[in-house]
Formats: structure tokens, sequence, C-alpha cells
């Protein structure tokens, strides 16, 4: 197993009353591919939220234990929120690309706050970026077009070229392909297997044929709860408990 | 080169402090505006003011109450002309209109509404007071309504799309013709919607102005007739607003509040209508 | 209640398609009152000001000299006053507007949003005549005793600020447009920004980027067309305000570089001159000022209209 890159400790998210994940603590490994599936409502997504501080933005949000990041508290005192959603990017159920920007801009966007650019070296990020998640040769030749020109898989694939180019070390997948076609869903599965060689990757998905396809290791949560977490072979083929096995089976969910 | 995080969120603090600042200017003048109709208003309002007419230059005391029936004549005379226009073209829109038709006139009320009520003053003068030969609170009220019609046209056919059209063919299945369809049906589900629409109507020509200036032109006297020179409250506030008196001041600022009041009743009453409807 | 037994005689049914039909023509007829009012205004507008049109041609628009005794009409005055009145106020309005817009939508705590974006509708609604009184009895004898002086003394250098503290000046009026239009600027861009789905704000926000950032680089630009429209609209609104302009500007027909100075604009001088208009003449030129108004503000609203309408539209139609 590789090192540890994200750890979790007593994990507990509400949402007013609500108690949406409960007490949940796990390991996700370094260069490698983890997914988290569970029945829709199960808390899959909000556990993923809570691992770059998206809930900051719910007034009613409250986190609380421990998510470290290469033992960095993420949550800790002082800890710059934006900081660790450089480190820990994330992309998004339905392709949002900035529909106001070229397909250019688009993937230079969030580079461009941190790093004061030259041309040239932008030029560099674009190409390598678009290169990397395989839509360089589908678009070089009309950089400057509005992102909103994309078929719905190949913003998504934009999404992502634009998450890499802020060079983070974890990428969070919230269902990256259940908006898209089975032949864009295909492309963003090769992707993932390709990225995971530098970057840590964590994707929720509701589809367990794809956690099958595309992951390492697999969580299963059921009301909140970690029912059961390991390698994604050992899940699928002899899980430990019950619920995981009447799930992944299709027995309810 | 990197750009630094401190300077980031220095800039991310600094421009949150500007909006704060925009909307503190914004609000200020408007909260002085209404502090000073509340003080100066509320030490000048007084049992004349409802029951008395304007007395002559140069007398102290009287009151707007000629300008008071005024204005509710003629807002209720744009009334008559204006909601059944204005609510009757809305089921046009909502029920039968093709599309391009609908739009074009949906962008006309729209760009209408726009419009200066000065010149909509204008347009009356020409259609009716010269006519006429003479200038009229019936040419006021026409002005007023030429207001209303394009406010209600809106609103109403917004609420009128809100209703489900489950409900118009329940209706039309059991044999109901559609003209009565839509008044027993739609519009009466829509009614509470439709009512905010007509209060802000309402509120909005309460207080105008303009287009009054050369239709019912004021009168210091009490005039019921409608095809005489009517008063009407906007129009005393502006005619004692800018005169040298301080007494006529003390009535403007009387007439202001009151003005203000009612437009706040009508905006609240029908923020109360609109809320029973969506539920919020 | 009629219409109980199951058998309606033929008349009757035929009554019922009556009923619709002129149900129908009349909801037209009423439909079409829209476009018959709007055609209306511009016949005879266009009709009265035919007179000074052909009298004076375009020398209308560049003289200034403005004369009823000798019948000589010339509108630069009211044309130079009305513009740098409204595109002032504008310039100063719409940043203020934007400003309280975001500060409403994005920052402020939604409950206190809440109580803040009905207030400034309420606000809004306010009659312009009860601004302008607010303006000529609180505002202007500010201006002269304070703020006038102040910038005479101090800026007096610049040909904006020369002149004597008359209180009731182009920059009352200014200030006076500047306020109206606040409150519409800002609901109107309130309502736009609302329309930028959260999935915008997420992206930015996922980046890494501060609050600050995600407004600029996601939800200004997904709003920029409404934000734009709001602005327009309100340059609309106070291009054709008169009843606080009037009663704030001094109503003087003189071109000045001076703020200090009183002014007079397009509604101001119809509002002032029309009902005593006694010549053929006088009447048309105040008519031909209203139609050169009304186009102007025809322009502008449709063009503030579908900017809006853009934004808007297209934010319901992806909802639907």
């Amino acid at each position: 197993m590789n090192n540890i890159k994200v750890h979790l400790e007593s994990l507990n998210i509400h949402f007013g009353k609500t108690h949406a994940v409960k007490d949940i603590s796990m390991d996700f490994p370094e260069n490698s591919v983890t997914a988290i599936i569970g029945p829709s409502g199960c808390g899959k997504s909000t556990m993923l939220r809570s691992l770059n501080r998206m809930h900051d933005l719910v007034p009613s949000a409250r986190v609380s234990g421990k998510v470290l990041l290469d033992n960095d508290d993420v949550y800790g005192k002082g800890v710059d929120p934006v900081g660790i959603r450089r480190r820990v990017g994330m992309v998004f159920q339905k392709p949002n690309p900035f529909p106001a920007m070229s397909i250019y801009d688009n993937v230079v966007a969030g580079y461009k706050l941190n790093s004061r650019m030259v041309r040239s070296e932008a030029d560099d990020i674009v190409e390598s970026c678009l290169k990397r998640v395989a839509l360089w040769d589908e678009v070089k030749d009309r950089l400057k077009a509005n992102a909103m020109t994309l078929s719905g898989g190949q913003q998504q694939r934009l999404c992502i070229a634009r998450t890499i180019a802020v060079k983070p070390e974890v990428i969070l997948m919230d269902e990256p392909a259940s908006a898209l076609d089975p032949i864009s869903t295909l492309k963003i599965e090769e992707l993932i297997e390709e990225l995971k060689e530098r970057y840590t990757i964590i994707i929720v998905t509701h589809n367990m044929q794809q956690a099958a396809r595309v992951s390492d290791y697999t969580a299963f949560l059921y009301m909140g709860d970690l029912i059961e977490c390991g390698e994604t072979k050992k899940i699928f083929t002899t899980p430990e408990q019950k619920q995981t096995e009447d799930y992944i089976t299709g027995r309810f969910g | 080169m990197m750009r630094s995080v401190f300077l980031r969120n220095a800039k991310n603090y600094l421009m949150t402090g500007m909006m704060l600042a925009a909307t503190l200017a914004v609000l200020i003048p408007l909260g002085l505006i209404f502090f000073h109709i509340m003080k100066m208003g509320m030490s000048s309002v007084n049992l004349d003011f409802f029951t008395q007419i304007p007395k002559p230059t140069g007398e102290t005391g009287g009151g707007m109450a000629n300008g008071m029936l005024g204005s509710l004549l003629m807002i209720g005379m744009a009334s008559l002309i204006g909601l059944p226009v204005g609510i009757f073209g809305a089921i046009y829109l909502a029920e039968f209109g093709g599309s391009k038709v609908s739009t074009a006139i949906r962008f006309s009320a729209d760009v209408l509404s726009g419009t200066p009520s000065i010149i909509t003053g204008m347009v009356a003068y020409t259609l009716l007071v010269v006519p006429m030969k003479g200038f009229s609170a019936l040419a006021g009220s026409v002005a007023l309504a030429m207001i209303m019609i394009p406010i209600v046209l809106r609103t109403t056919e917004e609420q009128l799309k809100l209703v489900p059209g489950s409900l118009r063919e329940a209706s039309l299945a059991l044999g109901v013709p559609m003209w009565r369809t839509t008044l027993r049906v739609t519009l009466r589900s829509a009614l509470s919607g439709v009512m905010t629409g007509v209060l802000l109507a309402i509120a909005r020509v309460a207080g105008e102005t303009a287009p009054l200036l050369f239709t019912a032109l004021g009168n210091q006297f009490w005039g019921k007739d409608l095809t005489q020179p009517m008063a009407a409250l906007p129009l005393q506030i502006f005619s004692f607003a800018i005169a040298p008196y301080e007494d006529w001041h003390r009535l403007a600022w009387a007439g202001a509040l009151v003005l203000v009041v009612v437009m706040f009743g009508l905006s609240l009453t029908a923020r109360y209508f609109g809320r029973t409807r969506t539920g919020e | 209640m009629p219409d109980t037994q199951t058998t309606a005689p033929p008349e009757k049914a035929d009554k019922r398609i009556n009923g619709d039909l002129v149900f129908k023509f009349v909801t037209t007829v009423f439909a079409f009152s829209i476009l018959i009012i709007l055609a209306l205004m511009l016949a005879e507008m266009t009709s009265e000001s035919l007179p000074a049109i052909r009298k004076f041609g375009h020398k209308f628009l560049t003289s200034s000299d403005w004369d009823a005794v000798q019948g000589n009409f010339g509108a630069l005055p009211y044309l130079y006053g009305s513009v740098i009145s409204s595109v002032l106020a504008l310039l100063l309005a719409t940043p203020l507007s934007i400003g309280a817009a975001i500060f409403i939508t994005e920052i402020c705590p939604k409950k206190v949003g809440a109580w803040i974006a009905p207030l400034v509708e309420l606000l809004a609604a306010i009659p312009s005549v009860i601004y302008g009184l607010w303006g000529v009895l609180v505002m202007a004898p500010w201006l002269q005793s304070t703020v006038q002086p102040f910038l005479i003394e101090h800026f007096g250098f610049l040909p904006f600020f020369q002149g004597a503290p008359y209180g009731v000046s182009m920059l009352a009026a200014v200030f006076i447009l500047m306020i109206m239009v606040v409150p519409i600027i800002t609901s109107i861009s309130r309502e736009v920004l609302l329309t930028v789905p959260s999935s915008q704000k997420e992206a930015a926000i996922a980046l890494g980027a501060t609050h600050w950032e995600t407004i600029k680089m996601a939800i200004l630009p997904y709003g920029k067309s409404g934000i734009l429209g709001a602005a327009i609209l309100g340059l609309g609104r106070a291009v054709g305000e008169t009843m606080a302009v009037t009663m704030v500007i001094g109503n003087s027909p003189q071109i000045s570089l001076s703020l200090m100075s009183p002014a007079y604009t397009m509604p101001s001088v119809i509002a002032n001159e029309f009902a005593e208009a006694t010549s053929k003449l006088h009447t048309a030129a105040l008519m031909e000022i209203g139609l050169i108004l009304l186009l102007v503000t025809l322009v502008i609203n449709a063009l503030a209209r579908l900017l809006i309408w853009s934004v808007t539209r297209s934010a319901g139609g992806g909802a639907a």
C-alpha cells in the first residue's frame, strides 16, 4: 500500500439538525483511485466536499473531527481554505466551464490566480494540460473559441484540465461522468486511470461497475456510516459486511 | 512568479469592505429621505390636513383634502380603464397568443413602462384636452391608465402562466366554455398574484405627477366634475414645495408623508398577497 | 347555475361558441392596445411637432436660442442638460449599485439580505415628487452651505467647480438622479446575480479562488449583460425623470461647464412651459423635445430589456 495522502479521523458533518456523515475514520492512499459508493443520500458527496472545505459556503453546515492532508489539519486554526483548495482540486457532476471565457482562458483560469503569468508559460500550460486530458487534438485549432461550444464530454475534460492546471495533489470527483454519454464516460474513466500516476484521486459514484473499473480502493457508505472500506477487488468479491454484499449484488439501493 | 496569498486575501478584504461601503452609500441617502419625511411630516400633519382645502396665499393653515379626493377619483377612473385592459390583455398573452405576437407585445409593454410619464401626459393632452377644449380630470385619468396598462398586463400574465394547464383542461373537459374556464378557474386561482400586480400598479400611479401637469392641471378648490381641472396630491406637493412659503412647505411634507404611507401600505399588502400565493 | 341538464339545446351551443369568440376578440384587442398606445404616442408626438420640425430643421438641435416671444426655438441647452445630468448620475450610481447588489446577494448573511432587498425595492417605488421635495428643501440648502463652498474653494481651479454656490444646480440634479436610479439598478442587478448558477461559483472556489476572485471570475462575467441592461435601464429612467430634476436643477437654459450653475433638461422645460405655451410654434417646439425624449428612451429601454431578457430568460429556460 502507498503512503497515506488523506486521513480522516472521526469526521462528523451536520446540516442544521441533520447528521449527514457519522464518525468516519479512513485513509486515502497516495497515487491511487479511491471510490466512494453507496445509495443516494448516504452522505458520500457530503463527505467528499468536506475534504476541500466546500462546506464553508453553507452557513448551516458544521464539520467536526479531523481531516489530515499529509499530516496538515485541513480544518486547523489559521488554515486558509483557499490554500487547501489549491492542493485539493475538484471536478463536479455537471461540467461547469466558465461560459464567458474561451477554452484557453478556462484552462488557465485557476492558475492565473496564483501566478503572474508570462504568455509563453501559459501557452505551455494550456497545451500540456489539454494533452493530459486528451482534448488537445480536438481543440488545438480553436483555443479562442467559447468553452460552451464544446460537447458535454469535452466540457468535462476541459474542467479536469482546468483543475490540474492549478497543480493540485488530490483531485476530488463528484460523479464526474453521470451527466455524460457512454463514450464520453469511457474517455473520462481512461483519463482517471492515467491521472493517478501523478495525483491522488477520490471519486464518488453511484455506478458500481464504474467503481469496480476505475478504483483501487472502495469505501461503502450507508446512511452516513462507513460500512466497509478496503481494496476494490476484495470489496466486490468477498465483502465482510452483509450490507455491502446486499448493495453490490443489487438487493437494495 | 508566485502571487502572495497575503496580498490576495488583503484584496479580498478590501473589496468586501468596498462593497459594504457601496451598500451603505446606497442606503444612507434613502434612509435620510425617509427620516426627513417622517420627522417633517409627523410634525406637520393634523386633522385640518385631511379636511381642509389650501388657504389662499399668505394665510396659514389649510390642508390637502381636495388633492386627496382628486387623487382617489382619478386613480379610481384610471383603474376602471386600465385594469380590465391590462388583465384581459394578459389573458390573451397567456391563453391565446402566438409566440411571436405575444413576445412583441410583452417587449413593447416592458419598453412602454420605461418611457417618461411626462410623454404620456403630452399624448393625453393632444388626445383629450385639445378636443375637449379644456384641462380635465378625465384626461388625467386616461394618462394614468396608460401607465397602468403595461404594468398590470405583465404581472397578470406572469401569474396566469403559473396556473397549471391540467386545471384548465379539467374544466374544459367538463364542457365549460373557454371564457368561463378562464375567468372562473384560471383567473381565480391566480387571483392573489394578480392582486399583487394591481396594487403595485396603483401604487405606481398614485405618486405620478408629471402626467397630470397638463391634463388634470390641479385645482385650488374642491373639484368633483370629471370634465373640469382637478387637484391631486402629488401635484399639490410639487407646487407647494417650490413655493417660497414656509407654511406651504409644511403642507408639502405632510402630503409626502401621507403619500409614502399609502404607497408603503399598498406595497406591503401586495407583498402579502404575493407571499400567500408562493407560500414563502 | 345554468346548464344542469345533460343535453343543451342547439341554440345554446351556438351561444357558447359566440361567447368564446367574443372573449377572444376582447382579449386580443386589449392585448394589442399596448401596440396601439405605442403607435399612438409616436404618431401624435410626430404630427404635433411637425410645425417646429419644418421651421427649424436640424438647427433645432444645434441652436441655444429659446425665445417664445420672438418665436425662435433651439433645444441645445436642454439636450446638454439632459445628457450631462443623466450620464454623470449613472457614472456615480452604477458602481455603487453593482457593489450593493453583490453585497446583498453574495456577501452579507442571507437573513440580512432578505431584509435589505425588499427595502431597496420599496425605495425604488417612492414617487419622484417626493425625491424632489427632499432635494429642494433639504439637499439643495445643504449643498449650498457645505458641499459647494468646499468644492469651489478647493477645486475651483477646475472649470467644473467655478461660480457661486446656488444650491439648486446641475450638481443637485446629478445627486438626486443618482439617489433615484440606484435602487432600480441595484434591484435589477440583484435579480440578475441570483440567476448565476451555484455550479459556477463552486467551480471558481474549487480552483482556490478567494471570495472576491470568485465574484470577479465566475459571477460578474455570467451576469455581465444583465447588469449592463440594468445600468442602461437606469439611464432611461434618469433621462426621462421630470419632477425631481425640475425641482432642483434651477431651470436656467444655459450651457455651462460648471456643475455649480443652474441648468435645464428636456423633461423640465416641458413640465414648466407646456401648459402655458400660447403660440402654436411654442407648443410644437416642446412637442419636438418630447418626441426626441420619447425616441431616445424607447431606444434605451429596448436595448436594456434585450440585455436583461438575454440573461434572465435563458436562465429560466435552462431550468425548465
